[in-house]
């Protein structure tokens, strides 16, 4: 087949683009972190005291930080999808670190010293180093799926910004049943419950993400 | 060539609005470059040229079914740049070549026009062998005889559309085929 003969095929192929990759990532990290959120309901459920906590400062920025983490993920996610590596998505970084940054120092300002190691190891640390990679689970593989249609220029990368993204959905969900709402807790454990992720995110992109 | 930015994004974004003449007109001009490039990079890889054609089908086939990820805000080249050289060096790790190739260095060379095509790739048409029989025929009856979609499906009973999923198939197979199926 000549080259002209096959581009008479590629204009036939008239596949109308799907969905730009911005919106395909959106749709396949709302799939997952729905079924996340299903067995969220079954076996997990929203702490008791909800309605209180929204109150606290500590729940909000809680919440905060992790909407944060989840918009940059979806920016380096959508970024490493691509053939040309931009640094646009570096940006989204800056709201994580600044709330972050407020967070931590408000803790560190309010509360007195001998509380810091109390409410850094906090109540249910094993738990959440399990439970968050379990709920990004479905994230990942949806995201996983969804990033073969991309042409990342790195695959391995792809795949762990994938793994940070399915992370980041996790722990959003997480954050509505965990009791820890302490900066200190949240900034040293979310972190290490998403390296699993990212790890897997990496180990499988980079055999399933090939193009 | 190559070298007016602006036209060969127009002509994408044309073609995204589904302009069939812009596409047609960007994939030639890009297969003409591709085929430079490819041909440039054999020889700096000490590779026969006969895989020159193979690469740029493959290349053009990735293009074709990556295009969602350019970023319209971006110029196409450096996209199409970073697809080429994946290809290229692919390509070349395949056979056991895995030096460092950069194809920017060969991109802003490109002063005579590039060398015509030379015949049909033979690969290519192994690689047509290796659809299934459906996909093959619809290939062939667009591709090699020329004929519409909806002259195809005439021929074979099958609606236009069905036509057309089918050849989206069959040219993702031959994507897989050439990424694949080779030593």
């Amino acid at each position: 087949m000549k080259t002209e003969q096959l581009v008479t095929s590629l204009v036939a192929d008239r596949a109308r683009a799907t969905a730009p990759l911005g919106r395909s990532v959106g749709s396949a990290v709302v799939a997952g972190a729905l079924v996340s959120l299903v067995i969220f309901a079954i076996e997990l459920g929203p702490r008791v005291d909800l309605a209180a906590a929204f109150a606290t400062w500590r729940f909000d920025l809680k919440l905060a930080l992790v909407l944060a983490a989840l918009m940059a993920a979806s920016g380096a996610c959508v970024a490493m999808a691509r053939p040309v590596a931009t640094v646009r998505w570096r940006w989204g970084v800056l709201p994580v670190l600044l709330v972050a940054a407020a967070a931590l120092g408000t803790e560190l300002a309010v509360l007195p010293a001998r509380e810091w190691e109390k409410n850094l190891v906090g109540s249910n640390a094993l738990f959440c180093l399990t439970t968050i990679p379990l709920l990004a689970l479905a994230p990942l593989a949806v995201l996983l799926l969804a990033l073969r249609r991309a042409a990342p220029a790195s695959p391995a990368l792809a795949g762990a910004a994938a793994g940070g993204l399915a992370a980041a959905a996790a722990a959003a969900i997480y954050a509505f049943h965990c009791f820890d709402d302490s900066p200190l807790f949240v900034l040293t454990w979310y972190p290490l419950a998403a390296i699993p992720v990212i790890v897997a995110g990496t180990v499988v992109g980079h055999r399933l993400l090939r193009w | 060539m190559l070298s007016d930015p602006e036209d060969l994004s127009a002509l994408m974004r044309a073609a995204r609005k589904g302009d069939d003449e812009a596409y047609r007109r960007l994939l030639l001009c890009v297969a003409a470059w591709l085929r430079a490039v490819a041909s440039r990079g054999l020889v700096a890889a000490g590779r026969p040229n006969a895989d020159c054609e193979d690469i740029v089908q493959e290349t053009l086939l990735a293009m074709h079914l990556k295009r969602d990820t350019w970023d319209e805000m971006q110029p196409l080249q450096p996209w199409l740049r970073a697809i080429a050289r994946h290809k290229l060096v692919d390509h070349l790790r395949r056979r056991g070549f895995t030096d460092h190739v950069d194809i920017d260095d060969h991109t802003d060379t490109l002063a005579a026009p590039a060398a015509a095509e030379e015949g049909s790739a033979l690969d290519a048409r192994q690689m047509l062998g290796s659809l299934p029989e459906r996909q093959r025929r619809i290939v062939e009856g667009i591709s090699i005889e020329g004929q519409s979609a909806r002259d195809v499906g005439v021929r074979m009973g099958m609606s236009e559309g069905a036509v057309r999923v089918t050849l989206h198939r069959a040219l993702r197979a031959l994507s897989d085929a050439y990424r694949k199926g080779r030593t």
